[in-house]
């Protein structure tokens, strides 16, 4: 295998789900694949502590693929490369390369806002603005410069379809977003993400602090979401991982171990690292 | 392998583990009393063996009860889920095994009513069918896919064997029709021994898809390897 083409040691390439079978060969990179985002050779360092290794990996278009490991595997340092929140820690070095449609996300000239505009992000913990649910959506397209009302109705109402909270919230769209449940506040979150249309939306432990319902509700929203947007998600819930990703990838010490579809992942993994921690063998 | 960090689910996977080797341990012993029971026409063997079937079964409920259990508290991945999902379909195929050496020796009973009849082929079919199911059980108790594999492609010579005995016993019906009662009894016999080997054949695909990952099942021709 060519090394411009793919995965050198310690990534496999996203199989193409037609040849999901036993005893295929998961190296190849399927030509018909839509690749959204290209990682190569990206190595990261927290002042002269290394934090990824050679990470390559090729993320498609329109399915959810999930970060799982332990704790410091350097799976959320992973996910923040993909919109550069990397480069608001001091010390951080990072190479390699990171494509998103063409544009090198991690070219130093490049304009970070039209970047995050691009890769939107859903933090562990709800961070709604101390505003009015409606103003929370809206505040992304304002920035943007849309300031035509019925445009910014139409955008927040849509928002909150596509993240499953206009039900709830459109009788009561001019009250304190903070007065929302904790599950709420995260469906806000992503109304607030998806609001300025972005191509991907990165989800760092979006359901770790929500009960089971309100993590369902986050769950089968991610199922509605990735048909419209390519999604990202660290989970340390490895049922949830399962449950939600199209593909998985396991990193341990700053490795990508193995990267495949989930259900093979979950039944037959290839690397026993992934095997001893999906089976709770680990440590 | 290292053990898990969760002990209590070590323990009961290692319970699901010893539960299917006894249910194993105990319908060999049903085959091979049955078999015993008709070779010697002892009808009191025969009787016991019959009487015996309910702790197959009790097996075979125990054992989908702790599958469930593991599955729902547990969620197995991987390996534990291929082993939790075999143990289940294993302990499936050896509480059909029981049925058939409870139909063997209802089979025997009538039989030995009867003037002793000549059993061609039933004894060889009998061992032959017996060494598939301890070959199938080791294979699962060592993760042995090599002797799982062997055990599948044996089953075609106790298809043919059933087959060759079908045609013997059909000409000695047409010829004999005073043993057409029996032979009938003796082709039964047949069909359960050359089921038997069916599933330990089933047991020998499951064992290779618990250790490899890998489904060999309605796979035809079988491969030389796995």
């Amino acid at each position: 295998m060519q090394k411009d083409t793919f995965s050198p040691t310690h990534a496999v390439s996203v199989p193409h789900p037609a040849e999901h079978g036993n005893g295929k060969d998961l190296d190849a990179s399927p030509p018909d694949m839509e690749v959204e985002i290209r990682i190569r050779d990206l190595c990261l360092y927290y002042g002269s502590k290394q934090a990824l290794y050679d990470i390559d990996m090729d993320i498609e278009r329109g399915k959810v693929t999930a970060y799982i490991g332990p704790s410091g595997c350097g799976k959320s340092t992973l996910l923040r490369c993909l919109n550069r929140l990397n480069d608001l820690v001091d010390g951080v070095t990072i190479s390699g390369s990171i494509n998103l449609g063409g544009t090198e996300i991690l070219d130093k000239t490049l304009d970070v806002t039209e970047l995050r505009k691009k890769v939107g992000m859903v933090f562990q913990k709800p961070n709604p603005f101390p505003k009015t649910i409606y103003e929370n959506v809206a505040y992304g397209p304002r920035i943007l410069g849309i300031s035509q009302k019925s445009r910014l109705d139409e955008i927040v109402e849509n928002s909150l379809k596509d993240a499953a909270l206009w039900n709830e919230a459109k009788d009561r769209l001019h009250d304190n977003a903070l007065a929302l449940s904790g599950g709420q506040h995260q469906r806000l979150c992503i109304a607030r993400t998806i609001a300025v249309e972005p191509e991907v939306v990165l989800m760092d432990e979006p359901c770790s602090a929500l009960d089971p319902i309100a993590t369902a509700k986050i769950e089968e929203l991610i199922h509605e979401l990735k048909q419209d947007y390519t999604i990202v998600i660290v989970t340390h819930n490895m049922q949830q991982a399962a449950r939600v990703s199209d593909y998985t990838a396991f990193m341990y010490l700053g490795k990508m171990i193995e990267f495949g579809e989930t259900e093979k992942l979950f039944t037959t993994p290839e690397k026993k690292e992934t095997e001893d921690y999906i089976t709770g063998r680990f440590g | 392998m290292p053990l898990h960090t969760d002990r209590q689910y070590e323990e009961e996977l290692q319970q699901l583990r010893a539960k299917v080797l006894e249910m194993g341990g105990l319908v060999e012993k049903q085959i091979g009393d049955a078999i015993t029971s008709l070779t010697e026409r002892n009808s009191e063997l025969a009787q016991e063996t019959i009487e015996r079937d309910h702790m197959v079964n009790y097996l075979d409920v125990d054992i989908d009860e702790t599958g469930v259990r593991l599955l729902a508290l547990h969620q197995p991945a991987a390996r534990d889920l291929r082993f939790v999902m075999t143990s289940m379909k294993i302990a499936t195929d050896l509480e059909r095994i029981g049925d058939i050496a409870q139909n063997v020796c209802e089979r025997v009973l009538e039989l030995n009513e009867e003037p002793p009849p000549r059993y061609v082929d039933i004894p060889r079919m009998a061992d032959w069918a017996r060494s598939m199911l301890r070959d199938s059980l080791d294979a699962f108790v060592h993760e042995d896919t090599e002797l799982a594999l062997q055990v599948c492609q044996r089953d075609d010579f106790i298809d043919d064997l059933t087959a060759q005995l079908f045609s013997q016993m059909l000409a000695r019906m047409a010829q004999e029709p005073e043993t057409v009662a029996r032979s009938t009894r003796i082709l039964f016999l047949a069909k359960y021994l050359e089921r038997i080997a069916d599933h330990a054949t089933n047991i020998g695909e499951m064992v290779i898809y618990m250790a490899k990952g890998k489904s060999i099942r309605h796979v035809s021709p079988l491969p030389s390897s796995v």
